[in-house]
């Protein structure tokens, strides 16, 4: 990957991640989220994880961030007028940030790490065959697992944010106009 | 070529660009978004590590947060339509029921 275009991604993803921080707005706050995803699956690309970075556009800058951006439509959120939080709260959290910000890149530092780096990949690196033939012989039962997850995650999600039967609502107002009279 | 330091560096400070919208920003699903751009920093760091030692165990492992992300994201923001419904806020303040 040239350098030139590594460092335009990195000031772009970088650029972006603030925005979804500092942006009042919800849903501009979410654009600069997809910015922020699709200059990231571009330097996946560039590493050579080509149907991650695909699968990184199409499943999480595509499906997730629509998801969102149902939810916050649905919610209809205003734009934040008020204060967010106090600014204790914002001077402590940028200093532990400064400090775990510090932490990390002092540990994980290549030199630190004490691997076998490579230079060269083996042929097929990143192509869908690679992955899904590490996919499942070597994590076949993790990958069973996530497929448990998705279902109880897709119940749980219906079960959590379905509205209450019409049978239901009906009881609750006839409990309020009782409790009423006998107020 | 591109230093494996570098994109340590930038997944780095973008975790911690993350780490600070989740404590600094008091709306719910800003501090899910942050959530969200902490899981990306690891991917790639995951995936920048992966390419150097050649290995295709980075990107699987990308692949399960991936489906972690989704299944997150689709329990977390039911969660957060629900207590919508019944509190009429968003604001993360505002939910104190568990204080004590």
């Amino acid at each position: 990957m040239p350098l030139v275009l590594f460092w335009f991604l990195a000031t772009l993803s970088v650029v972006s991640a603030l925005g979804v921080v500092v942006q009042r707005n919800p849903v501009h706050s979410l654009l600069a989220l997809v910015l922020t995803l699709v200059s990231l699956a571009a330097l996946f690309i560039g590493q050579g994880a080509v149907v991650v970075g695909f699968l990184q556009v199409i499943v999480y800058a595509g499906a997730i961030m629509v998801l969102f951006l149902f939810v916050i439509w649905l919610l209809n959120l205003p734009v934040e007028t008020r204060s967010t939080g106090r600014l204790v709260v914002k001077f402590l959290g940028t200093i532990a940030v400064a400090a775990l910000l510090a932490e990390i890149e002092t540990f994980s530092m290549p030199g630190q790490l004490q691997l076998k780096f490579s230079a060269t990949h083996p042929a097929g690196y990143g192509s869908i065959e690679a992955l899904s033939q590490t996919l499942f012989s070597q994590y076949l039962i993790a990958f069973e697992v996530t497929s448990v997850l998705l279902l109880v995650a897709v119940v749980g999600a219906v079960a959590l944010a379905r509205r209450s039967t019409m049978v239901e609502v009906q009881e609750r107002a006839e409990q309020l106009a009782s409790r009423e009279k006998a107020a | 070529m591109v230093q494996l330091s570098w994109l340590m560096a930038l997944s780095a400070a973008i975790f911690a660009i993350g780490v600070a919208g989740f404590l600094i920003r008091r709306n719910i699903l800003v501090m899910f978004m942050s959530i969200e751009l902490m899981l990306n920093a690891v991917n790639l760091a995951f995936i920048s590590l992966g390419s150097r030692l050649g290995t295709m165990d980075g990107q699987t492992i990308v692949f399960f947060v991936m489906t972690v992300a989704a299944a997150e994201a689709a329990v977390g923001l039911a969660i957060i339509i629900s207590i919508f419904r019944n509190r009429e806020t968003v604001h993360a303040d505002d939910l104190t029921l568990l204080r004590w």
